[in-house]
């Protein structure tokens, strides 16, 4: 399964705004931080997970699938949330802990969640996924329409969750994918010191799914893989493991000094960066002109520069405001 | 002799660098002893507290682990029951909604349900403490949670001296112990730090030994109890007290589970008013139980009714403003001696 030309410029518009947006992040998230570093300063403090070099697989996922479907996330959500649609003023906002948050500013980076587009993520390693399972139970059960899609990162594949939600997905025969993005490390801990395979998809066998691998950080790859996965679910036909090969192009989070990083592996890796790849790629196939792609990247950044003022010129939320909204 | 003393006395250290030293001075004497948890080997602990235990005892007793820790903590049960002496680290706190059942079911049990045959000498080590805008996953302290359930010792201390030495004991304790360190004392750069746990370190080994409160700072109007972070804030509470000609006297805690009932209640008969302070949740927990273990002695000692100053019962937000809300300051700790000030 290609994606057409219409799908081409989405999947890489949506890649350059992800893009932009975090490189607006992160100048934003040193502010007040230098030249002492301390995360709780700034007008962006607290942990913050950038996904670099991860588009590919959000926008990949993420083409297949309309406001309806279901997306759980992670620690390291914002492409994925861009890419499934989530409201990017609100979402900015709540990144900066405003009023006008997504959750009014309760949440924040790791706590996003928009039930416009049934988008929302954990910051617990694979938990994340048994939700994703049992939002496509709902629908088996109701009826209804929509597969149920969970992000998790290599790491995941190692909890109790991950295996228990394949095993529950597969047994009850739900329409859901799960998709590892395998970036190669853990924080500070490589995949081959952690994991028993090479490859997770293989894992799939123990639970009677199809699973796949994507290498090399592929656009298209990973949008063949997941249409072919996401169909099948939408069929009735159950769930699908797939991981993917992408790149950490950042620290685990801000601040991190990757000393465990071996040397080399970083240029290597923004070498390959997808981003150039993909224009490279289009203006090739001629789906892009040099001058399309100013527009669109233009077009990319006022989007995120509007988020971001509105983010910036939101109010915080009254002190007060954190004892509400614990009970429905 | 007494030069080289003076010398030591004069080294001030972490708690992450304490922490660090305890468990690899331990490491050295006993082969039994070893470490593990996720990131804890290259990275030296997100919150810096094994730093240099791979470097000196390689990666066969210093391991980094998958993120499983229902597996990890789990093998850390069975590896002390059959022998080891495993320091295991639960990166946060937070984290311990995954793998409880090795903690509370296993880890705290099986010594009482094999009749005292079983032991389980485990260090459970894990990061509490919020303060930077890191959300309810990741800034809890639960304090409360784990002394609720029987079976473990539960320690959390304020400074450097007291981490290296209880540390030290808990690797040496019989029992499985959680070791709760604040990140907000941690002297990680990156988290910023209150300056007041950094302190003196001998180099030699020391315990701590459990179930020993120390009062930090004497007074005579009004007890302030806390542990961790507590101490501090309590500290910072009685020079403003003191500003206003109120003296406060100033009890850690240390530990838990052992709880050193005797050395609050004492202090409460000298002073009538009793102010707890926590940052773990308001209800249930560590701020009851303290004020409780007075009532029940003898409600009489106190001349004014018991305040606390602990975390409403919310969600921890991530927003600046609504989190600081939220937590415990000197100043909330002021205004509870205000309105018990009259009695
Ligand atoms: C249950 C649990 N354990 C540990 C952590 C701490 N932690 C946060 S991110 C992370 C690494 C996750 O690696 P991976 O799943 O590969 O995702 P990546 O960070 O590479 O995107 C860890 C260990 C956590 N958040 N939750
Ligand atoms: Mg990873």
């Amino acid at each position: 399964m290609q994606p057409n030309r219409e799908q081409r410029l989405w999947m890489y518009e949506h890649m350059l705004v992800s893009r932009y947006f975090e490189e607006t992040i992160e100048k934003i998230y040193l502010e007040g931080k230098t030249p002492a570093f301390n995360m709780a300063n700034g007008p962006i403090p607290g942990e913050m997970h950038l996904s670099n070099g991860q588009e590919p697989c959000a926008v990949g996922v993420c083409a297949h699938l309309n406001a309806g479907d279901i997306v759980t996330s992670t620690h390291r959500p914002h492409h994925v949330a861009i890419a499934k649609g989530v409201d990017l003023d609100r979402m900015a906002a709540e990144i900066f802990g405003k009023k006008t948050g997504l959750s009014g500013g309760r949440g924040g980076h790791m706590h996003i969640f928009d039930p416009a587009v049934n988008f929302s993520c954990s910051g617990i390693i694979a938990q994340g996924m048994a939700p994703a399972v049992g939002a496509a139970l709902s629908r088996k059960m109701s009826n209804r329409e929509g597969v149920a899609v969970a992000f998790l990162g290599e790491g995941a594949a190692n909890q109790g969750a991950f295996h228990e939600s394949l095993n529950l997905a597969a047994v009850w025969e739900l329409p859901v994918v799960f998709v590892i993005e395998d970036n190669s490390w853990g924080i500070s801990v490589p995949k081959a010191d952690a994991t028993a395979v090479p490859r997770n998809d293989v894992r799939a066998a123990a639970y009677g799914m199809p699973g796949v691998y994507v290498t090399d950080n592929d656009p298209f790859a990973i949008f063949d893989a997941a249409g072919e996965a996401i169909a099948r679910a939408r069929a009735g036909g159950g769930p699908t493991l797939i991981e993917i090969e992408t790149w950490r192009l950042a620290g685990h989070f801000m601040g991190d000094a990757e000393g465990y990083r071996p040397k080399g592996e970083k240029d290597a890796l923004f070498a390959k960066d997808p981003i150039p790849r993909m224009r490279e790629r289009l203006i090739a196939a001629g789906d892009l002109t040099a001058g399309d792609d100013a527009a669109l990247a233009a077009k990319a950044r006022a989007r995120v520069d509007t988020a971001i003022a509105f983010a910036r010129e939101s109010d915080y939320p009254a002190a007060e405001e954190a004892l509400e909204r614990v009970f429905a | 002799m007494n030069d080289k003393v003076s010398v030591t006395n004069e080294r001030r250290l972490t708690i992450a660098r304490a922490m660090a030293e305890a468990i690899a001075q331990e490491m050295r004497v006993d082969e039994r002893v070893f470490v593990m948890g996720e990131d804890i080997g290259t990275l030296g602990g997100v919150f810096g507290n094994t730093r240099g235990l791979v470097e000196e005892f390689g990666k066969l007793r210093v391991r980094d682990t998958p993120i499983s820790e229902t597996g990890f903590i789990g093998a850390a049960v069975g590896a002390a029951s059959d022998g080891m002496r495993p320091v295991v680290e639960l990166m946060f706190v937070d984290f311990f909604g995954v793998c409880m059942d090795a903690i509370y079911n296993l880890m705290a049990k099986n010594t009482y349900f094999s009749g005292g045959s079983v032991k389980v000498p485990l260090v459970l080590m894990t990061s509490t403490g919020g303060g930077y805008s890191d959300a309810g996953q990741h800034s809890q302290c639960l304090y409360g949670t784990f002394a609720h359930l029987p079976g473990m010792k539960v320690v959390s201390p304020s400074n450097a001296y007291d981490a290296k030495g209880m540390m030290t004991a808990a690797i040496r304790d019989e029992n499985p112990v959680i070791f709760m360190y604040h990140k907000g004392l941690q002297g990680m750069g990156w988290l910023g730090t209150e300056p007041g746990a950094t302190v003196n370190v001998p180099e030699e080994s020391y315990e701590v030994p459990f179930g020993k409160a120390a009062v930090v700072r004497e007074g005579t109007d009004v007890t302030i109890v806390g542990l961790a972070m507590g101490v501090h804030n309590a500290l910072k509470a009685a020079d403003l007290l003191a500003k206003k000609g109120v003296s406060a006297e100033v009890v850690d805690l240390r530990t838990l589970v052992p709880l050193d009932r005797d050395t609050v209640f004492n202090s409460v008969k000298k002073t009538g008013r009793l102010i707890v302070v926590d940052e773990d949740y308001h209800s249930f927990g560590v701020s009851g139980e303290i004020i409780a273990s007075v009532c029940e002695r003898d409600v009489s000692v106190l001349k004014a009714a018991p305040r606390r100053v602990a975390y409403p019962d919310v969600p921890i937000p991530f927003s600046r403003p609504m989190e600081q809300f939220c937590l415990p300051n000197p100043d909330k700790i002021v205004a509870a001696f205000d309105s018990i000030a009259g009695a």
